[in-house]
């Protein structure tokens, strides 16, 4: 099978994938119970015509057929309906939080990488060693660690305790007022406005959240490295450079992790789904103001569009994440596109 | 004659020699066993009630309150005894309601093969994909709060990791000699999957048991965390670290520290636990 192909093959597989889950959550907000009407109406004692007015004008009187059918012919031109709470398009308000999940996700993603693969390549020098036991302890007790926990406990320590970092927002409030962005990306706004004093401030703020998030998944990159890097190590090209008597250092790096990195890109690219329900925790604890605040904004008002949207959109996130990765390695190692 | 000091050489030492090689079990088994306990004896461990207010309000660690007190005069170290209680149970029920139904639906769709196979593949792969937590909030904020609707959340989010594996299982088991010769000696899908292909698959399940219960230990905690929980004055660790949370500017780091531990401890000891049951099965798991 051709490289196309396979990609063709892939970004097909995704779309029931997306579709699937926009029906469970369609099912679940619509079959189970609790009126969304009665909850925008804000209770009891509402008028019986009214309700019947406000069902009416959202559709609700309809059957749920209908109403699914209106729901995937909207979604299909990129229209998640409107916010029952304020009355604004979904899709624009998803779009308002995105920048700021993605930079928190990435961040993390790359912190993860950075402490995840160092370690794992220490331990995997040190195999079997007293060095190796104790981070294997330690990346097991990263995914021990209740992520809002770790991250309130560093916001304890480093902001309220050290006062070294801030302890939420992105900016302070006030900066933020000010604020013009221009493509949603803090960090990247403040460059393009040139406002690097305003750049570090956003830097301070994105560094504790996005190390929670980074720490609670360097564990899972570590032990994927550290098994990766020893497999590759007892191979045959590794011993001969060994042999050839190159030093050790440009033998593990330049050889052997080289060719380790392709089940670790894996791992980690597969992990983006953890990162996202991280995300919502650390957005929560952190103030940040992104789509995991936005999605329990939502389900506390019952916004049942809101919640329906953010849901469609981080499995369109988890899908073009995994497909990156897919098709990368496809890339990488041949083997894959014909299997 | 075996007498009793030899007896204890041929028992014990082997015993203990097997314990050494297996220290995460050993770490594993210690901090279940310790949580466990602690959990259902809340009663006999905690010095104080975990509702009813009995001190000063926020009581620093130290003296009479080890782990200080709360906004509300309540004992922090009673409430954290107390606080295990609804976390082990969602764990423990959701962890046995996905896996009854999410095994039961891998060995269907593993030996039935075909379109029913390729159906519930594509929803399970799916769900698997979509993050655990994320889908447990948005079902449990429309069930509404409460310990069964918590169950239930959890429990669906767990049945793909099941299915997956019974299936992947069955297929493997459906290869075996053995199940071609019952096959050919007319034995129906209902007998196959009950004496031959479900016994041969329960070990790969048994293997990720424990690691789901861990898992499952720290979405119920963000869900309670998230105030999707039992209401207030129950005791949970999730819930206290919400509640802690409004105290943390002021620098009472006691409420969510205990509490966070707590939580670690648990599912550490279940991650370790499920590391060393597969050292000890085989060393492909």
């Amino acid at each position: 099978m051709g490289l196309l192909r396979y990609a063709v093959t892939r970004v097909l597989l995704t779309i029931p994938m997306v579709l699937i889950l926009l029906t469970v959550v369609f099912l679940v907000l619509h079959v189970m119970p609790g009126n969304p009407v009665l909850v925008i109406l804000g209770g009891r004692n509402v008028p019986l015509a009214l309700i019947h007015e406000y069902e009416h004008r959202l559709g609700f009187d309809q059957p749920i057929y209908v109403q699914y059918a209106k729901y995937l012919w909207g979604v299909a031109h990129g229209n998640l309906g409107e916010s029952f709470a304020t009355g604004m398009s979904v899709t624009s308000q998803i779009g308002l939080h995105l920048p700021a999940t993605l930079e928190l996700s990435f961040s993390g993603l790359f912190i993860a990488a950075l402490i995840g693969v160092s370690t794992g390549v220490w331990a995997a020098l040190r195999q079997g060693g007293i060095t190796d036991q104790v981070l294997r302890f330690a990346h097991i007790g990263t995914y021990a660690i209740p992520i809002f926990w770790s991250g309130l406990m560093l916001q304890m320590l480093f902001g309220v305790f050290l006062k070294w970092f801030p302890t939420g927002l992105q900016l302070n409030p006030v900066d933020a007022a000010f604020f013009q962005p221009i493509t949603g990306f803090v960090l990247l706004d403040t460059l393009l406005r040139g406002n690097f004093a305003l750049f570090g401030e956003a830097a301070l703020h994105l560094l504790l959240p996005a190390f929670t998030l980074g720490l609670a998944l360097s564990g899972l990159v570590g032990r994927v490295t550290r098994a990766a890097l020893i497999e590759v190590l007892d191979l045959d090209y590794v011993r001969t450079a060994r042999a050839k008597g190159l030093p050790h250092r440009v033998m593990v790096l330049k050889h052997a992790l080289r060719n380790a990195l392709i089940p670790i890109i894996t791992v980690v690219g597969i992990q983006f789904a953890i990162l996202m329900g991280g995300a919502v925790l650390t957005e929560a604890v952190f103030s940040w103001p992104g789509i995991g605040s936005f999605l329990l904004q939502s389900i506390k008002a019952r916004d049942f569009n809101a919640i329906q949207g953010t849901v469609v959109v981080i499995a369109v996130l988890i899908a073009s994440v995994n497909l990156v990765v897919d098709i990368f390695y496809a890339l990488i190692d041949p083997r894959v596109r014909f299997s | 004659m075996v007498d009793a000091p030899q007896g204890s050489r041929v028992v014990v030492a082997p015993l203990r020699a097997w314990l050494g090689r297996r220290r995460v079990l050993v770490a594993g088994i210690v901090l279940v066993g310790l949580v466990v306990v602690i959990t259902l004896a809340a009663p006999l461990f905690a010095p104080f009630s975990p509702t009813l207010p009995g001190a000063d309000r926020l009581v620093p660690p130290g003296g009479v309150h080890w782990f200080g007190t709360d906004q509300l005069r309540r004992d922090v170290l009673s409430r954290v005894i107390y606080g295990g209680r609804i976390p082990l149970e969602v764990a423990f029920s959701s962890t046995v309601l996905s896996l009854l139904i999410g095994a039961s639906l891998g060995w269907i769709s593993g030996y039935a093969s075909g379109r029913l196979d390729r159906t519930l593949s594509l929803v399970m792969d799916a769900l698997y994909s979509f993050p655990a937590l994320i889908l447990a909030i948005t079902i449990v904020a429309m069930l509404g709060p409460g310990v069964l609707n918590m169950v239930a959340a959890i429990a669906i989010v767990y049945i793909p990791t099941y299915f997956r594996v019974a299936r992947g299982q069955t297929l493997r088991v459906r290869e075996e000699a053995y199940v071609e010769a019952a096959q050919a000696l007319g034995a129906r899908a209902p007998r196959m999957l009950r004496v031959h292909i479900a016994p041969n698959t329960l070990n790969a399940l048994m293997a990720i048991v424990s690691f789901n219960i861990a898992d499952a230990i720290l979405t119920e905690a963000g869900l309670a965390f998230l105030g999707f929980g039992l209401p207030p004055p129950t005791p949970d660790w999730g819930f206290d670290i919400q509640n802690g949370q409004a105290f943390l500017q002021s620098g009472y780091w006691w409420l969510i520290t205990f509490p966070g531990i707590a939580i670690v401890i648990t599912s550490l000891g279940f991650n370790l636990l499920g590391e060393g049951i597969g050292e000890a099965v085989g060393p492909q798991s």
